[in-house]
């Protein structure tokens, strides 16, 4: 398998939605955890260190 | 030298050299420097090889304070071979199980257990204090007659010139010169002979403190308290830090406290200091006594190669790891264990030189693997930067509730051996295999059943090569045979409820397997184990 980097889900709007109202009404340090979490609990859903590895390469592509 | 500031178990003898009263043997095989365990253990293994042996070690006492405890199931192994195994676990504290707390839960976030196979002879870990380990070897080492042990007698400097190595020797008496064929440096992380050649010892300082306090408790506490491992993540008694908790022998319990960078390591160790720190983890009413207290850091960096020439670095000479996961000593055994069978047959003429060299790809394998387990627990227990944070406390908040969780939060990968992928020594399997251990993996252990007794695999295969023959159709050849009946457990560990046949080494790692093998199959594989291409 590789990662898929075409559009997936149909209710985007909807889920960039939930992923960013997670941070409300947090600290900076809190969001980072939860974010954290989120890759974490996604990643074990993923559970193949190919696609993973696939995508940490494309998140430390651009700008720093 | 003076060893004044470092605390003794044992005065041991020092004796004038026989080359300084104008005897002494003119050239020896090889000589090994050192008597920490690794050196010890090498000199066991050839000496009950009936080698002669050599050992120049600096100190002339068995060191006390605070160093290894742990030892793992394979380094309990390797000393089942050398005949003092039992004697270890007997004054040993056997434990299994380790738990991790996270802050002030009552409830540890998560347990583990470090025997996941059971039904083996030796039990995951022992807990025993490193100078009754070294006591031990040397006892057995003082039974025989072909072994010298020369304390305080200490390697100032070293010759090579072709076959023939010169080490200076150095001892309250004068210099002497000790020529041999090897040299097996085992002389510790400040090792003179690596210093001495101006060799490499590359990698990362850490710079954090841990304040070990060895206590002995004098109340009845401690009959209550389990034989486990305890681990604290951020707990109240060292906030932002790490706390251990273990049992040793002779009622000493291990505490562990992460101090964190930029402290006074001379007052972080006076008992007004110490104690507030034990009586947070244990307790306003703890009784106890100080057995010895110290604060260290640690360092993860080993050397390019462990073979140079005719010198041969084992154990923390050649690498260095942080102790969380117990890899320091049994990394160092693994190596004894590696180098000893292979110097054995190179001596007697019966492998090919080149076999040394194998050691120096086999455990390079096995201490970038220890380093790189001990690196990354030590990255867990200290985050570098806020995101680690954040991912480490993440993991430790998800861990209670969600058991996907549970194996990330790292403590230290406790110590396992670490299997030689593509050693020049294995041959590669050409039959299909589900499980059983691979070629250049370690042989697992397995009760084994007949009419008349039971005996455990790993005690029949003994310190030198054999045949584990599953079935009653051996392959016709001189080497010896333990044979294994194609049912029970064994059959099933090695994958042979079918029958096959495994080459074992004298380190007890698979050098090759075979559902049904030839003479000639195993005449090749055993070759190239030799070193013979
Ligand atoms: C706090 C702490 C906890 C640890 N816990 C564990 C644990 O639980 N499990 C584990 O596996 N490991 C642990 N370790 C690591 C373990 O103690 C070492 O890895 C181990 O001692 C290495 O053994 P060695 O034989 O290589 O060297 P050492 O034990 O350091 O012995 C070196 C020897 O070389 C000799 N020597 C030095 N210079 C010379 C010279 N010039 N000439 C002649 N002789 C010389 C000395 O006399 C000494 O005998 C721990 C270490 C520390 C500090």
């Amino acid at each position: 398998m590789k990662l898929n980097t075409k559009p997936n889900i149909r209710d985007h709007d909807n889920i960039y939605d939930m992923i960013t109202d997670l941070h409300h009404n947090m600290t900076d340090d809190e969001s980072m955890k939860a974010n954290a979490k989120l890759v974490l609990l996604l990643a074990n859903h993923i559970g193949d260190s190919a696609i993973i590895k696939e995508a940490i390469d494309i998140a430390s592509q651009f700008g720093k | 030298m003076s060893f004044d500031a470092i605390p003794k178990f044992k005065e041991k003898a020092y004796q004038i050299a026989p080359e300084l009263l104008g005897a002494g043997k003119t050239k020896h095989p090889f000589v090994i420097v050192g008597s920490g365990p690794v050196g010890l253990t090498c000199a066991l293994e050839l000496g009950l090889k009936g080698h002669d042996v050599t050992i120049v070690t600096a100190f002339d006492f068995i060191p006390h304070g605070s160093k290894a405890i742990c030892f793992s199931k394979q380094t309990l192994d390797i000393f089942d071979r050398l005949g003092v195994g039992q004697r270890m676990v007997d004054k040993g504290v056997t434990w299994n199980v380790g738990k991790l707390f996270w802050r002030d839960h009552e409830d540890p976030v998560f347990q583990f257990d470090m025997l996941p196979i059971k039904e083996q002879k030796n039990p995951g870990f022992i807990n025993l204090q490193q100078y009754y380990v070294e006591d031990f070897l040397i006892d057995a080492l003082e039974q025989m007659d072909n072994v010298d042990i020369r304390w305080g007698h200490a390697v100032k400097e070293i010759h090579i010139r072709g076959e023939e190595t010169t080490l200076t020797i150095e001892t309250r008496d004068g210099d002497y010169p000790m020529a041999t064929r090897y040299v097996l440096a085992c002389d510790g992380h400040r090792s003179t002979i690596r210093q001495a050649m101006r060799l490499d010892f590359e990698g990362r300082i850490f710079e954090d403190n841990f304040l070990i306090a060895d206590i002995k408790f004098t109340g009845e506490d401690a009959l209550r308290r389990p034989s486990e491992r305890w681990f604290w993540f951020d707990p109240p008694f060292c906030p932002g830090g790490t706390a251990l908790l273990h049992k040793q022998p002779d009622n000493v319990w291990r505490l562990d406290f992460q101090l964190g960078w930029n402290i006074d390591r001379d007052a972080a160790i006076r008992p007004e200091k110490v104690e507030p720190y034990i009586k947070g983890m244990l307790g306003e009413d703890v009784v106890f006594e100080k057995e010895w207290y110290s604060v260290y850091t640690f360092q993860c960096r080993r050397m390019e190669r462990f073979v140079h020439g005719p010198v041969i670095f084992a154990g923390d000479s050649a690498h260095l790891v942080s102790p969380f996961g117990a890899r320091g000593a049994n990394g160092g055994l693994s190596d004894a264990e590696n180098i000893a069978w292979k110097l054995d047959l190179v001596l007697k003429g019966q492998a090919d030189a080149s076999l040394i060299e194998s050691y120096n790809y086999e455990r390079v394998m096995g201490a970038d693997e220890n380093i790189l387990n001990s690196s990354r627990a030590t990255d867990f227990m200290t985050p570098k930067n806020k995101a680690s944070l954040a991912f480490r406390d993440g993991v430790l908040e998800l861990a209670s509730e969600y058991e996907f969780a549970r194996p990330l939060i790292n403590s230290g990968r406790l110590s396992k051996p670490t299997p030689y992928y593509d050693s020049p020594l294995s041959t590669p399997d050409r039959d299909e295999w589900i499980n059983g251990p691979a070629p250049g993996h370690p042989c697992v252990d397995a009760l084994v059943m007949d009419n008349t007794c039971c005996t455990w695999v790993l005690g029949a295969l003994g310190n030198s090569f054999k045949l584990l023959h599953f079935g009653n159709n051996p392959p016709n050849t001189s080497m010896e045979i333990i044979s294994v009946p194609t049912t029970g457990l064994a059959a099933e560990r090695y994958d042979a409820v079918d029958g096959g046949t495994y080459l074992i080494r004298p380190d007890q790692v698979v050098a090759a397997r075979w559902k049904n093998a030839s003479k000639s199959d195993v005449t090749a594989a055993h070759k190239k184990a030799l070193g013979f291409s």
